[in-house]
C-alpha cells in the first residue's frame, strides 16, 4: 500500500452513469489486476474504493459508476485536479492459478478490473474470452477496450436489446473455457457459481471503512475462516466462498 | 524542542499519542507502513473471552465529518490473541501495549484479563464497559455506576497492572460513572467511546447499517469528547485518556488542556493510515507555536 498524490489527466463519461478517469502518479504498488485504490475527496470523510481498470507507466485508469455523493463529486473534477490516493489495496487475481482457457465474466460496473486482468493474462500467454452483462443497451460500456487487445467479447443484456438475451450465465454454454475470473454484483456471482463446474476467482464488493484491513468493516465468512474483503480479498477462490445472504 | 513524554498510570510514554482500539488491529499490519515504535503505545483490537465474528455487513456508514461503525467486536478470542496475534506484534513493537478487553458478563471480563495478565508486554488494561450485560437485561455496563464498578472490582482482583476503564458517552451523568470506577479501584479512565448513531438510505428506505445503529466517531464528535474529558478529569484523581474525533496535533493539545494525560486517535487512522505518525511528527511545531515546553505541564490546565 502506498499513499500518494495523483493528477487527473482525463475524466469523461462512457454512458449516462459510467465515467472513465485517468490519473498520473506513482503506480508502483499496483501489483495485480483486481486490486483497488481508495480515493480521498474534499468534504467527504471516508475514501472511495474503486477498482483498477488499467495501469501502465505511472498512469492509473479507473472506471466508476455514479451511485452516490462521492462518485457524483468525482464527475465534477477537472483535468489537473490533484487527488490523495491509497494504491495497491487488496489481493488481486492470482494469474498462476488461472487455467489455459480462461473466461472473464463481468457484470455492470464489475467489468473494469477484468480489462487489466485480460492484459495481464495475454502477457502470461493465457488469452481470455470475455462475457459482459448489462441490463439494457444504453448501459453497455467497455466492449471496445477488450476488442482492441484482441479478445472475443460476448455481450448479454437482460432485455435482449443487444447480444444474448438474459444473464451472463446464458452465454456460458457456447464458450469453451476451463477457468473463470469474475467481478460483478453478488446475485450474478452466485448465479455463476452455480451455473459452472469450472474453478475460478470471484471478486466481491462490500461497504468499507478504511480499505486496508484495519477496521474490520467489510469482513465476511469463508470456508477458510473470516476474511476482510479489502485486505484478504476482494478476490476469493471459488472453493472458499460461503454464501450467507 | 519541547518534551512530549507523559506518565500514564506509572508507565512513561515517549509521547501521548495512542491509536485507539479497533482502528489499528494488533498493530503489526501498520508496521508495513511506518515504524510503529514512534507511537506512545497503542490499544489493541477489543478482545473477548470467545472468538467473535461480529455483526452482519454492511457495518459502516459515512456521516458529515465522521462515520458510524457496527463491527461488533470481531476478534479471534483471547486464546488466539495470545498465541497468534501478540507474537506477531512483539516482532515489530518494543514498547508496552495497551490491552483492550470487552465482555458480556462480569465473569467474562475477569476471565479475559486474567488470561492476558501473564503477558509481559501488556502495560495497561483498557476495559471497555460499553458492551451489553447479558445477565443484566442487555443494558450496557457503562450506563450504570454500580455495574461499571462491579466490572472494575472483578478485573482489579485478577491483575496488578494499571486498569483504565473506557467509558461510553451514551449516559446522562458520566461523572458519577467515572467516580464509581475510581472508587472501585480503577487506575485511569478513558473516554469517549463512540456515540450511538444511525443513518437511513433514502433510496432503499432502510438503515444503512445491517445492525441499524452503530457507534458514531470522527471529527464531528470532538467537541463532545473535549467536554466530557473536561468534566471527568476535574472530578476524579486518576489519569484520563481522552479520545473522540482527534485528528491533529492541535486536537491532542486541546484534549490535554481539557484534562487528558494521553490521547487516543481512532477514526483518523482509517482515513489516513499514517495519521498517528503525522500527528506525532507535527506535535513539536504546534507546541512551539503555542509556547508549550513540556506537554505534561498542560494536562488539565483549563480550570
Amino acid at each position: 500500500m502506498k499513499q500518494s498524490i495523483f493528477t487527473i489527466k482525463e475524466n469523461r463519461p462512457l454512458t449516462d452513469l459510467v465515467w472513465l478517469m485517468r490519473m498520473a502518479g506513482d503506480t508502483s504498488e499496483i501489483t495485480a489486476a483486481g486490486q483497488f485504490v481508495n480515493i480521498q475527496l474534499d468534504g467527504l470523510y471516508l475514501r472511495r474504493p474503486i477498482s483498477v481498470f488499467d495501469c501502465e507507466d505511472g498512469m492509473l485508469s479507473i472506471i466508476y459508476k455514479v451511485v452516490g455523493k462521492g462518485t457524483e463529486k468525482m464527475t465534477t473534477l477537472p483535468v489537473g485536479t490533484e487527488l490523495d490516493v491509497l494504491t495497491g489495496l487488496g489481493n488481486g487475481y492470482d494469474l498462476e492459478k488461472v487455467g489455459k482457457k480462461p473466461l472473464l465474466v463481468g457484470g455492470g460496473v464489475g467489468v473494469p478490473p477484468l480489462y487489466y486482468l485480460a492484459k495481464k493474462l495475454i502477457a502470461a500467454e493465457k488469452k481470455p474470452e470475455i462475457v459482459v452483462g448489462f441490463n439494457t443497451a444504453d448501459e453497455i460500456f467497455g466492449v471496445e477496450f477488450f476488442e482492441e487487445i484482441g479478445c472475443k467479447v460476448t455481450v448479454t443484456t437482460v432485455d435482449g436489446s443487444v447480444g444474448v438475451k438474459g444473464f451472463v450465465t446464458n452465454a456460458l454454454e457456447a464458450i469453451d473455457y476451463d477457468y473463470i475470473c469474475t467481478c460483478g454484483p453478488e446475485p450474478m456471482l452466485k448465479a455463476l457459481y452455480r451455473a459452472t463446474e469450472a474453478k475460478g476467482q470471484y471478486s466481491f464488493e462490500e461497504r468499507m471503512g478504511c480499505g486496508f484491513g484495519a477496521c474490520m468493516g467489510c469482513s465476511c465468512k469463508t470456508v477458510t475462516g473470516y476474511k476482510r474483503i479489502c485486505k484478504d480479498g476482494p478476490i476469493l477462490e471459488k472453493e472458499e466462498i460461503l454464501w450467507e445472504k | 524542542m519541547g518534551k512530549m513524554n507523559v506518565n500514564l498510570c506509572g508507565i512513561e510514554l515517549d509521547n501521548p499519542v495512542i491509536p485507539a482500539s479497533g482502528t489499528f488491529g494488533f498493530g503489526y499490519e501498520f508496521d508495513e507502513l511506518y515504524d510503529i515504535n514512534v507511537l506512545g503505545t497503542f490499544s489493541f483490537k477489543g478482545t473477548t473471552k470467545d472468538p467473535r465474528f461480529g455483526n452482519p455487513t454492511p457495518r459502516i456508514a459515512e456521516c458529515t465529518e465522521g462515520m458510524i461503525n457496527a463491527v461488533g467486536l470481531q476478534n479471534p478470542g483471547v486464546e488466539k490473541v495470545i498465541s497468534e496475534e501478540l507474537p506477531k506484534l512483539y516482532k515489530v513493537f518494543n514498547k508496552k501495549v495497551m490491552a483492550n478487553v470487552s465482555g458480556f458478563s462480569v465473569e467474562d471480563y475477569a476471565y479475559t484479563v486474567e488470561k492476558l495478565d501473564s503477558v509481559d508486554e501488556i502495560g495497561w488494561f483498557e476495559v471497555n464497559v460499553s458492551c451489553p450485560n447479558v445477565h443484566g437485561g442487555g443494558m450496557s455496563f457503562g450506563t450504570q455506576p454500580e455495574a461499571a464498578a462491579e466490572v472494575t472490582r472483578a478485573v482489579r482482583k485478577v491483575t496488578k497492572k494499571p486498569i483504565i476503564i473506557k467509558l461510553s458517552p451514551n449516559v446522562t451523568d458520566i461523572v458519577s460513572i467515572a467516580k464509581a470506577c475510581e472508587e472501585a479501584g480503577a487506575d485511569g479512565i478513558s473516554l469517549i467511546n463512540t456515540l450511538l448513531g444511525m443513518r437511513i438510505d433514502l433510496r432503499t428506505k432502510r438503515p444503512v447499517i445491517a445492525n441499524k445503529m452503530g457507534g458514531f466517531s470522527g471529527p464531528a464528535i470532538f467537541p463532545v469528547a473535549v467536554r466530557m474529558v473536561y468534566q471527568v478529569a476535574h472530578a476524579v484523581n486518576i489519569p484520563v485518556v481522552g479520545m473522540g474525533g482527534v485528528s491533529s496535533a492541535e486536537n491532542v493539545i486541546e484534549m490535554m488542556l481539557a484534562g487528558a494525560t494521553a490521547v487516543e486517535v481512532g477514526a483518523a487512522n482509517l482515513v489516513n493510515p499514517y495519521a498517528c505518525r503525522d500527528i506525532i511528527a507535527d506535535l513539536p511545531r504546534v507546541m512551539a507555536k503555542y509556547g508549550i515546553e513540556n506537554l505534561s505541564d498542560i494536562i488539565g490546565a483549563v480550570k
